[in-house]
């Protein structure tokens, strides 16, 4: 079986989300299947300016194809026309146009893969908001296993996506959350489709007291990994520890790992250690009492499955579905919307070392019963047999016509958002014959 | 924060967070919504905003210029392609097709870019004025009042559990007051403890530390137990008291004369009344500091002998002596120490009470007629 693994940036060092979780997909499935990356040149998601040579290079064995990219982005003439499609009435060409405008634009990758499909059984494209998902797709439409990434933004209410997610073979979600939110825009309930998620390389044995001793840390602390943004929730969650801190019980530190593009504020009680890596972050985990996780959006949160490996409670924003949604079905974390919750919560871990033993517990079986790496890779096997057994029933819904495409009719997407079940999923139902990732009690 | 009630191996997160709204809600005081804060602030405000109260139209002026559009010249958005659009197709098509050519004699770029710009710079204007206007005064006034509501209900409550707290804390000073005078009592009474029940529980337990040498010490609340011990219950007379202190102390029984004496009844008055009385003179004079109370035990023993023995000190009553010039202040620290379980609950005379300190004086009292005690000039204050 040939796999192809299309992913917008790949390497090493790049840390995204979705890319991370291509790399690790790639790895993983590279044991049971011959798979090369197909990719683009660009290592800076904001520009996607091309910095890594054209051609087919190595990345941990795996093959890796770079494409360039046509052009850069230009963020003025990207945000005009994402104002227009977000929030105006718009057509169907404006939507083009945007997804061109987003990047990366790559038209050699869409050409390699049209006249390389039959090379390869299966296409895996992640993130689908961007251009080498949307055309990919298109291109190799009996082949391509989506990996959509969706986050509960705007893009997802754009009128292009839905023909993706009903045209493609199958489509591998990361979270319950996702799964109805795309099954709610686009009516894709017949495409297969699964709750699969990603594992993580986390440690069997990592070194709390490491860390402690390196960066000279005794205090309880509580411990935020990834980007510093305020897109990530961090300046929500600077304004509430630090009106923690000035209870005369809150006794713990909040420690920050990532690279910051927020000013972090100045106090004895929060810590920024930059950018650090894997073996100090995971003992850096291992010797948090609680992760802390303000993010409004995410598909699939990796640091917070990493936590619950390391048998470490989290504390999250209920604004953002999936998190919340984790948390209950894991019975591992707490979560909060408004200050006096995120009190309480942070409180309750902190004070209450029989909660805080329960829920590291809970998130550390649920960890293994979900998103062990054999499980993962049991989850995208099955898929690949199951497609292999039927055929396609379904064909990728052509785009409109010329004029067609240029009727301004189509709502404004933060309109179509607005109609989207919120919440955590937790009684969402189950496909016949997909594992359950049901509710648990430890 | 740290209890919980789920006190088993498993547990549910969703009735975690239950318990912690709970707790939000309860730490607020008032089981009230954020919903229906609003609207009780809402309806304030409808009052606050009532043209008879306030202003004959302010009301109406709100709502008028709520509903009202303030601006109704319509903006213009000015995207990429406008320079170039029409509502007609025809148009559009060669204009379209004449771009390229167009753009070879201006700069239709930039063009664009400023206009489209200038627009946004108009919508954005157009929003912050919006905002600034009635809007904004109307949303300050209505937060304004939703906070005013919240710190009211929050004010009633804490005012409530002030009280609360108060009343709580007046009981354990009260407790606090009686388990110390039982804690002194305890180790100070060797012999009338047998005769008196309340007092019998505490020497009997504290008899096997009391040692003979510390017992002049220690003998000071004796004292004052004796001439508290004469009052007991009227069926129980006794006169033992005397072979204590060493002092020939008058037993008189409670409520009649004293056994032998044949006139001049005391008036009776119950224990309660004593006890108000000494807590009366107490509040007159000052109570003294725990400290001196502590530290005034041995010092106090020699002088309270001395003036046992002067009859003249206690030919009106205890607390004449101690307001005469002989008293010191180790005496005044003596006379306010907390009192006994017994007394502050009246169920035991207090030793302040007017009473003969030896026989003759007795004899003496018992002779003439004697100024009534519950009088309240009667200690001569």
């Amino acid at each position: 079986m040939k796999l192809a693994v299309v992913v917008q940036r790949y390497g090493q060092a790049i840390n995204g989300g979705a890319e991370l979780h291509a790399r690790y997909i790639a790895e993983r499935l590279a044991r049971h299947a011959d798979v090369e990356v197909l990719t683009t040149c660009a290592t800076d998601y904001v520009t996607w300016r091309n910095e890594l040579p054209a051609g087919v290079e190595k990345v941990n064995g795996i093959p890796v194809r770079r494409f360039q990219v046509t052009h850069e982005r230009e963020p003025f003439a990207f945000g005009r026309k994402s104002e227009r499609v977000f929030r105006q009435q718009h057509s169907v060409d404006d939507e083009l146009e945007w997804i061109d405008a987003e990047g990366p634009t790559s038209p050699a990758l869409i050409e390699h893969l049209g006249r390389h499909a039959a090379g390869y059984d299966y296409c895996l494209f992640f993130s689908y908001r961007y251009y080498h998902a949307f055309h990919g797709s298109r291109a190799v439409p009996t082949r391509a296993i989506l990996v959509p990434t969706a986050e509960r933004d705007e893009a997802i209410g754009l009128s292009i996506f839905a023909p993706i997610f009903r045209g493609v073979r199958a489509l591998m979600y990361n979270s319950p959350e996702e799964r109805v939110m795309i099954e709610a825009v686009a009516g894709n309930q017949h495409v297969p489709g699964v709750v699969v998620g990603v594992g993580s390389d986390v440690p069997a044995n990592p070194q709390p007291n490491r860390f402690r001793q390196k960066y000279d840390l005794r205090e309880p602390f509580a411990i935020y990994v990834g980007r510093i943004d305020e897109n990530k929730g961090c300046k929500e969650l600077f304004d509430f520890f630090l009106a923690y801190t000035k209870n005369r019980t809150a006794q713990l530190t909040l420690v920050l790992i990532g690279n910051s593009l927020l000013p972090i504020p100045q106090h004895p009680r929060i810590r920024h250690l930059g950018f650090v890596d894997d073996t100090d972050k995971f003992d850096a985990m291992a010797a948090a009492d609680v992760l802390m996780m303000p993010s409004y959006f995410e598909s699939l949160s990796m640091v917070a499955l990493e936590a619950w490996a390391l048998g470490r409670p989290v504390i999250a924003n209920a604004k953002c579905d999936v998190l919340k949604g984790q948390c209950i079905r894991s019975n591992a974390g707490l979560y909060y919307e408004t200050y006096p919750e995120f009190f309480e919560t942070l409180h309750a871990v902190e004070h209450n070392s029989w909660l805080n033993g329960v829920l590291g517990r809970n998130g550390r079986q649920y960890f293994h019963a979900h998103y062990d790496w054999s499980v993962i890779d049991r989850k995208y096997l099955d898929m690949f047999a199951r497609l292999s057994k039927e055929p396609a029933t379904h064909t990728m819904e052509p785009l409109p016509g010329w004029m067609e495409r240029r009727r301004r009719t189509v709502p404004a997407s933060e309109s179509t958002l607005a109609t989207l079940p919120v919440g955590a999923a937790i009684n969402a139902t189950r496909r016949a014959g997909e594992p359950a990732e049901g509710r648990r009690r430890a | 924060m740290a209890d919980f009630n789920v006190r088993s191996d498993s547990v549910d997160v969703e009735q975690v967070m239950e318990q912690i709204r709970a707790r939000i809600r309860e730490k607020r005081g008032v089981d009230y919504t954020e919903q229906q804060i609003r609207e009780l602030a809402e309806v304030k405000l409808e009052k606050f905003l009532d043209p008879r109260g306030v202003r004959s139209d302010l009301l109406q002026q709100f709502r008028k210029l709520q509903a009202a559009k303030p601006y109704t010249v319509p903006l213009y958005p000015f995207e990429e392609s406008t320079l170039f659009d029409s509502h007609r197709p025809i148009v559009r098509f060669f204009r379209r097709l004449f771009k390229p050519i167009l753009k070879l004699v201006f700069n239709a770029n930039a063009l664009s870019q400023s206009l489209h710009q200038q627009s946004e710079i108009n919508q954005q204007t157009v929003e912050r004025l919006e905002r600034l206007e009635t809007p904004l005064y109307y949303e300050l006034l209505h937060n304004l009042v939703v906070e005013f509501t919240r710190a009211t209900i929050e004010l009633k409550n804490t005012k409530m559990r002030v009280e609360s707290l108060a009343s709580r804390l007046e009981f354990n000073e009260r407790r606090a007051r009686a388990l110390e005078s039982v804690v002194v009592y305890k180790a100070d009474e060797p012999p009338v403890a047998s005769e008196r029940p309340a007092n019998r529980a505490f020497s009997d337990r504290g008899s096997s530390d009391r040692g003979s040498a510390d017992s002049g010490a220690r003998f000071q609340p004796d004292h004052r137990a004796n001439r508290a011990g004469d009052v007991r219950p009227a069926a129980e007379p006794t006169s033992s008291g005397a072979a204590v202190s060493g002092a020939p102390a008058v037993a008189r029984p409670e409520g009649g004369s004293a056994p032998g004496s044949s006139a001049a009844p005391f008036p009776a008055e119950g224990p309660g009344q004593r006890s108000r009385r000494r807590r009366r003179r107490r509040g007159r004079r000052g109570g003294a500091s725990a400290v001196a109370t502590m530290g005034g035990g041995s010092g106090v023993q020699p002088q309270e002998s001395a003036g046992a023995a002067e009859p003249s000190a206690h030919d009106e009553s205890p607390d004449e002596a101690t307001s005469s010039e002989s008293m010191s202040p180790v005496e005044d620290a003596r006379d306010s120490r907390p009192e006994s379980f017994e007394n502050a609950f009246g169920v035991a005379a207090h030793p302040a009470e007017p009473q003969p300190a030896t026989a003759e004086d007795a004899t003496a009292q018992s002779a003439q007629p004697r100024v009534a005690p519950d009088t309240p000039d009667a200690d001569g204050q």
